[in-house]
């Protein structure tokens, strides 16, 4: 279930979101505030980005399709690639380089230190996503790369801690993560009391490893 | 001179409205600040409006002498970018949720502590002695518009009522009615919206009930057929589609300050230097422009507002 052309055809989709974007934007189609539009929308795909990855694992485990992980370290850069953007939009459309300003909303603003937070976070993440990384870290690349978690939770509350009124959509958030994390406690319960389970965390440093190598 | 007396202004400068159907050049200097030509041409077109066609019946009206001559927001940005949450949360949905939206017959009942309370059909406002104020706009959210209103002062409608010496302030009711408000379907805000006014706020003749917008009535996502317009304040203490004034003698409590106590005061003047507990209000971003201007205290309006809060301290105040 690996067909040579699947990888650059998932690297290509996951673009879309910003080539949608782009276009609208070419075409004056983002409305009377384009900046709150372009920082929102690269704000969601961060969010979803990172959610797809936090779900490969549950979803090869549980459908039994193992080969998926050869996409999380994609996805995984994708949630970092658009964070950069939404990081990128703040500074430059949307605050213009004010650093006094931006300096201030990091440590008054609890919405925006959770957000920059949440995005500086994945920063050791892309650095040691190279396989070279991955080999030197070893089993310490498993708890590193376990910020992941962090990130999105801080992601979220972020997302939650902006709204004015209607927390309806950054709680499907809340909720999706949940489900993941949940999933993953429960992995680690059941790995503790019956250790022979398929849903194994002690193998994953092996699976990172084969992941990395694909 | 914040103000310019309409006679300052000549009538060139205000540009005509089908201008603001062409594409926008406020951005000329785009170019320089991206640092790329044609970086900056595609914010340009980022930042130019559709075009799209007016509807609505012309008004008659004056001008005014508190019209401020800045650069007017183009109707469509004013028609396309609403907070509206009776009819969504999403500030781009009220366009085309309100499309239908039935605003005719409609009346404003006034009632309270009046000698002469009176229900007003919507008809007969709109022949009141309206006027043209353009003002500028600050949403709590950190954005603004100029907006030429078309209107007239609340003074001259609480005045036929005329409030008794125990009316101390006024509540303002907003239509309820789920089946033609979707938003109201849904426990976002607690419905309907209400919002107040100081006595003395409301007499103020910067406060307007407004029934049309660029020459014409007022477009339903603006809050038609009736809204208020208070220059001074965050633009959600401007309550739409009004069908009830109430003289109280109590402060009555708004609908967001219900919903957030910490986030939104009654009185909820526009003040650069009290942040909201979540963001700043020292900017903000005037739709159309590309980098952030400085908000002005009382939005601007302190010459003529500033004396209502003397000896008020505005952090607690807010």
């Amino acid at each position: 279930m690996k067909p040579k052309y699947l990888k650059p055809l998932v690297f290509f989709a996951c673009l879309l979101p910003l080539a949608r974007l782009g276009w609208k934007a070419f075409n004056s189609a983002l409305g009377a505030n384009p900046i709150q539009v372009i920082t929102w929308s690269t704000g969601t795909f961060t969010l979803v980005f990172l959610m797809i990855t936090l779900a490969i694992t549950p979803v090869r485990r549980l459908a039994g399709q193992y080969w998926l992980i050869q996409f999380r370290r994609m996805f995984g850069l994708f949630a970092f690639f658009y964070g950069c953007l939404h990081f990128t939009t703040y500074i430059w459309l949307d605050q213009f380089f004010d650093w006094h300003s931006m300096v201030k909303d990091v440590y008054k603003r609890p919405f925006i230190t959770l957000g920059f937070t949440a995005f500086v976070l994945l920063i050791p993440l892309a650095l040691t996503s190279t396989q070279r990384s991955i080999r030197w870290l070893g089993k310490r690349w498993v708890t590193l790369h376990r910020l992941i978690y962090f990130s999105a939770i801080f992601g979220v509350i972020h997302y939650i801690w902006l709204v004015k009124a209607d927390l309806r959509k950054p709680l499907i958030y809340a909720t999706i993560l949940s489900v993941l994390l949940i999933y993953r406690a429960l992995a680690r319960a059941i790995t503790a009391l019956a250790p022979g389970l398929p849903a194994n965390g002690r193998s994953r440093t092996i699976e990172n490893r084969s992941a990395a190598a694909d | 001179m914040l103000f310019k007396r309409s006679s300052d202004i000549p009538s060139s400068e205000i540009t005509p409205k089908h201008l603001y159907f062409n594409r926008r050049t406020f951005l000329a200097g785009a170019g320089a600040l991206l640092g790329t030509a044609a970086a900056g041409g595609a914010l340009n077109r980022l930042l130019a409006p559709a075009e799209v066609a007016l509807a609505g019946a012309k008004l008659d009206y004056g001008k005014s002498q508190f019209s401020t001559s800045e650069k007017q927001t183009p109707f469509n940005d004013i028609t396309h970018y609403n907070n509206y949450y009776e009819f969504s949360t999403d500030k781009y949905e009220p366009a085309k949720l309100a499309e239908n939206f039935n605003t005719w017959p409609w009346t404003i009942k006034v009632e309270g502590l009046a000698n002469k309370p009176k229900t007003f059909d919507i008809d007969a406002l709109k022949k009141m002695q309206l006027e043209e104020r353009i003002y500028r706009l600050r949403c709590v959210e950190g954005w603004s518009m100029v907006i030429p209103w078309i209107g007239f002062p609340l003074s001259s409608l609480l005045n036929q009522v005329q409030p008794n010496s125990k009316a101390k302030f006024v509540e303002f009711t907003s239509l309820y009615d789920p089946k033609r408000f979707p938003g109201q379907q849904r426990g976002v805000l607690e419905w309907p919206y209400v919002e107040g006014l100081r006595m003395d706020e409301a007499m103020h003749p910067l406060t307007l009930l407004v029934v049309g917008l660029y020459g014409e009535t007022l477009p339903n996502q603006d809050g038609a057929p009736i809204r208020l317009v208070v220059p001074w304040k965050y633009g959600f203490k401007g309550i739409k589609a009004i069908v009830k004034i109430k003289l109280v003698d109590y402060q009555p409590t708004s609908t967001w300050t219900k919903a957030a106590p910490n986030e939104y005061g009654f009185y909820s003047n526009v003040n650069p230097n009290v942040d909201h507990p979540r963001w700043s209000q020292a900017k903000e971003r005037r739709i159309g422009e590309f980098t952030k201007r400085p908000t002005l205290m009382f939005n601007g309006y302190g010459d003529q507002v500033a004396s209502l809060y003397n000896g008020m301290d505005l952090k607690k105040n807010y």
